[in-house]
């Protein structure tokens, strides 16, 4: 174990901020955001699927871009903006795109959904209004096997506006 | 993380040696009697059940016990509903423990679609019966007679007379320690009276589930927790020639457990149980395995006994052989489905905590007395000194029944004397859990020159048996089903027999309405022997505004356009599903629409129900479309979610699910029955369009029809 660099290497390193508490990290063994994030810090919300960048299930925010966190080096993340599932609610008031999860019934099992969640905030913090078309095609990248694509579309659209009924299937 | 309690685990225990009241605190517990396995496995008057009990408290809040467990399926929040509904509590007001053997009735497993049909009706009755005690206790300081009160958020009162004395649940249960036993005749409400259940409400949990705070097996930890990986052999049917394992040992605080073929180890960080995972070096003795190629002809040579999960079934009823010899029209086909994966989002994860000589194992299974009795077997300890508490899992779909987890989780931890977490990577979740059985059915069948049919014979090799009988009148018929040994892992799968089965039959009924020239809706209406199946076929049709036609449409210029339909009847729902599509020039296949028609009954929780349907029509369009497990030499060849393809966003069409609410009909399970026409009307819908037709799942491997 290489004890001396590890220490020199925490002290030449900028912190991780996430969700606005900056951690000391040390770079000197390379590791994953995702597994710097469950594993050491202890946010369980961000959520391991697949480890390759496929399913979305651990998507956060680095200086608000969404990126899997699981193909991300924690090297290339410090001295940036992490915000986590955790980091989107304080106390007892929700995100709008929680809320509107919530107020969709868009999950099931509820696994995929923080990366869903975080996934949205990205997309709507760059176009609020986005189409149909628009969510699918950035939200293709998140997978949720229990196959709840409508609701999760319909959430994601009723932020910002009232919900559309159920007749105008989204497309 | 509850402290194990100091007694027996309540299902081995008799009633009145129970803790509930140390546990629970005073008041009043409602008991409803087991109903022991007979001798042939099954309970006299239905399948075997551990019975239930709700605990009502000097707080006034019911808590419920069911060994089901809740895996998205929504579970939860529907049999909550309808103890909320007995005890006229409001939902938040009950509290329902899933799926932990200590406390929990004993329970066969969550699968077969049977939480809503069983369970619920036990916790019904129970809950209907504690209800009746509350009126019986309320009586004396009412002063009226118990036939005259009724209950009322959480109040007893006399019926009707909203602002008349009452008295709480909790005043009634003050400082009593009292064990009742559901009597032999309760009148639960009828779902005509529901004013709780039946109703739009969002299920429980959804807070915990957005902030990400919900917790599933794979995020539990405990101090001193060390991560443990379990070695698998490289290919099926591999035993292990040699292994060395001190270079694993040797590094720092590794603990390594082999017991015969069992290799696992341990590590305080993932990281380095990984480096030691790979510094075992072991060599593998492999034995030749089949191919994918190959597969049909080698489930053929290879026929085998029945398993426990799914029954055989040999159904003849006249004679096939003459009538097909006699029938004007015949036809022959071979329909196949894939092994495909059930590729849970959360993978299988189980967390084993040893305190003295009792063991605690949280673990995602669908099958939580099993795991007990799997876990005591394989670590020699007796059952009732072992806990299995399901957690939150991150959905099953019936693939998560296997303990291997939990007894490798054990056996580190025994080892090691700390806690020990191990969670499959994605690979390990797809090549060592199990997979759905690839099916072979062939059909022949007869009919007039009119199209009645005369004759039917199905035979199902390797799925099973569900929904092998199908819902239409033939005089003539033979049913059965073979299994078979299957060079892969197979298990449990949500509605594997019946997608396979549903989909051959459906498949069939189709060519044969061709054949004679009929209008595919209006052939099997014309068979169909159970009007509810019918008037939910009528639906659909109705919606969709289909055009009785006697040929195929397509195929014109592209893209064509088709429309196909198909029904089902399994596990006491009622399906019928009509898929649209296109096929462009280049015979890319698109889905442009699903509508599926469903009835269960009467509707408990409909919010969850409709997202069962559309959720269960997703997963269907996968394996209908483009999944498949590829295999060769005892190894799968896709073993990741960049090689193995699900559904996403993009592939789902527009959904739209008909419920039909029957109200004077009991609750049947969702989970499954809503899949298993997706398959077969998107088959019938690419030969309306092209006039081709598939007889192989998935269809569109590679997005074209092939
Ligand atoms: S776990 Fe990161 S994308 Fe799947
Ligand atoms: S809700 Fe289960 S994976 Fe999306």
């Amino acid at each position: 174990m290489p004890v001396r660099e590890s220490t020199d290497a925490r002290r030449a390193t900028p912190p991780l901020r996430v969700n606005g508490v900056d951690h000391p990290i040390d770079l000197a063994r390379e590791r994953s955001l995702l597994f710097v994030l469950r594993e050491e810090l202890g946010l369980t919300g961000t959520k391991y699927g697949c480890g390759e960048g496929e399913c979305g299930a651990c998507t956060v925010l680095v200086d608000g871009v969404a990126v899997r966190s699981c193909t991300t080096s924690v090297a290339e993340a410090v001295g940036r903006s992490v915000t986590t599932v955790e980091g989107l609610s304080h106390g007892e008031m929700l995100h709008p795109v929680q809320r509107a999860f919530v107020e969709a019934g868009a999950f099931q099992c509820g696994f995929c959904i923080p990366g869903m969640i975080v996934a949205a905030v990205a997309l709507l913090n760059r176009n609020p209004h986005p189409g149909v078309d628009e969510i699918r095609a950035v939200m293709n990248g998140n997978i949720c096997r229990c196959g709840g694509y409508l609701r999760i579309v319909e959430a994601i659209r009723s932020v910002g506006g009232p919900a559309r009924t159920e007749s105008e299937a989204p497309r | 993380m509850n402290p194990s309690p100091a007694g027996l685990p309540y299902d081995l225990a008799p009633a009145e040696e129970r803790d509930y009241f140390a546990r629970l605190g005073p008041g009043l517990v409602m008991v409803l009697p087991p109903r022991p396995p007979g001798p042939s496995g099954w309970g006299a008057g239905g399948p075997p059940h551990g019975g239930a009990w709700i605990h009502l408290g000097e707080d006034g809040r019911a808590r419920a016990f069911t060994g089901k467990v809740e895996v998205g399926q929504g579970t939860r929040t529907a049999l909550s509903l309808l103890v909320a509904e007995e005890l006229a509590l409001p939902l938040a007001a009950v509290e329902l423990t899933m799926g932990d053997t200590d406390v929990s009735p004993w329970d066969m497993g969550t699968f077969g679609s049977r939480s809503m049909l069983d369970v619920g009706e036990h916790l019904r009755a129970t809950a209907a019966a504690l209800g009746d005690l509350l009126r019986e206790l309320a009586a004396p300081a009412l002063g009226r007679p118990v036939s005259e009160l009724e209950l009322a958020n959480g109040e007893v009162r006399a019926r009707g007379e909203a602002r008349g004395p009452s008295v709480r649940y909790g005043t009634l249960a003050r400082g009593l320690r009292r064990i009742a036993t559901v009597p032999a005749t309760v009148h639960p409400r009828g779902p005509a009276e529901w004013q709780r259940a039946g109703r739009p409400t969002s299920n429980l949990g959804a807070i915990e589930v957005v902030t990400g705070a919900r917790q599933y097996a794979s995020d539990l930890r405990l101090p001193g927790m060390l991560h443990g990986r379990i070695l698998f052999p490289p290919a099926y049917g591999a035993r292990l020639r040699r292994i060395d394992l001190d270079r694993a040992r040797a590094l720092p605080g590794v603990t390594v457990v082999r017991e015969g073929d069992f290799v696992a180890v341990a590590a305080p960080d993932p990281l380095l149980a990984g480096r030691a995972l790979r510094a075992l070096a072991a060599e593998w003795a492999t034995e030749p395995q089949p191919s994918e190629l190959e597969i049909v002809e080698y489930l053929r040579r290879h026929p085998a006994e029945g398993e426990d999960f799914w029954d055989v079934v040999h159904y003849t009823v006249g004679d096939v052989e003459s009538a097909l010899a006699r029938a004007p029209v015949s036809l022959r086909a071979t329909y196949t489905t894939a092994y495909i994966a059930h590729v849970p989002m959360e993978t299988h994860a189980a967390l084993a905590s040893w305190e003295g000589e009792r063991l605690t194992v949280w673990v995602g299974t669908q099958t939580p007395f099993r795991a007990r009795e799997s876990v005591a077997d394989a670590l020699g300890v007796r059952p009732a000194d072992v806990r299995v508490v399901v957690p939150p899992t991150g959905s099953g779909f019936g693939g998560k029944h296997a303990h291997d987890l939990a007894i490798g989780a054990a056996r580190l931890a025994r080892a090691a004397g700390r806690p020990v977490r191990i969670v499959f990577t994605r690979e390990e979740e797809f090549s060592h859990a199990y997979f759905r059985p690839m099916a072979v059915v062939e059909i022949r069948s007869g009919a007039e020159l009119d199209g009645r049919l005369t004759a039917w014979q199905l035979h199902d090799l390797n799925a099973g048996s569900a929904a092998a009988r199908g819902p239409y009148r033939v005089p003539n018929q033979r049913v059965e089903n073979q299994p078979a040994e299957s060079p892969l892992p197979q298990g449990s799968y949500r509605a594997l027999a019946a997608t396979a089965n549903t989909f051959a039959r459906e498949s069939h009924m189709d060519e044969l309405a061709a054949r004679v020239g009929a209008d595919p809706v209006e052939y099997r209406l014309r068979h169909l022997e159970d009007e509810r199946l019918a008037a939910v076929l009528r639906a659909v049709a109705e919606r969709v505004g289909w055009r009785p036609r006697a040929v195929p449409s397509g195929p014109a210029a592209p893209p064509a356009l088709g429309r196909g339909v198909a029904v089902g009847l399994e596990k006491g729902g009622r399906v019928a599903t009509c898929a649209e599509v296109a096929v462009d020039e280049a015979r890319r296949l698109e889905v442009r629409r699903i509508v599926t028609g469903f009835e269960c009954g009467a509707i408990v929780h409909p919010a969850n129900l409709r997202s069962q349907v559309e959720g269960g029509t997703v997963m269907a369009l996968g394996g209908a479309l483009f999944e498949a497990v590829h295999f060769a030499g005892g190894r799968i060849l896709n073993p990741k979610l960049s090689e193995y393809r699900v559904p996403r966003f993009r592939d789902v069409p527009p959904i739209e699910v008909l419920l039909v609410d029957r109200r004077d009909l009991p609750s049947e399970g969702a989970g499954e029955t809503p899949l298993i026409a997706v398959a077969p009307a998107v088959a019938n819908a690419i030969f309306d369009a092209t006039g081709r037709r598939l007889r192989t799942l998935p269809l569109a491997p590679d997005g074209a029809v092939p």
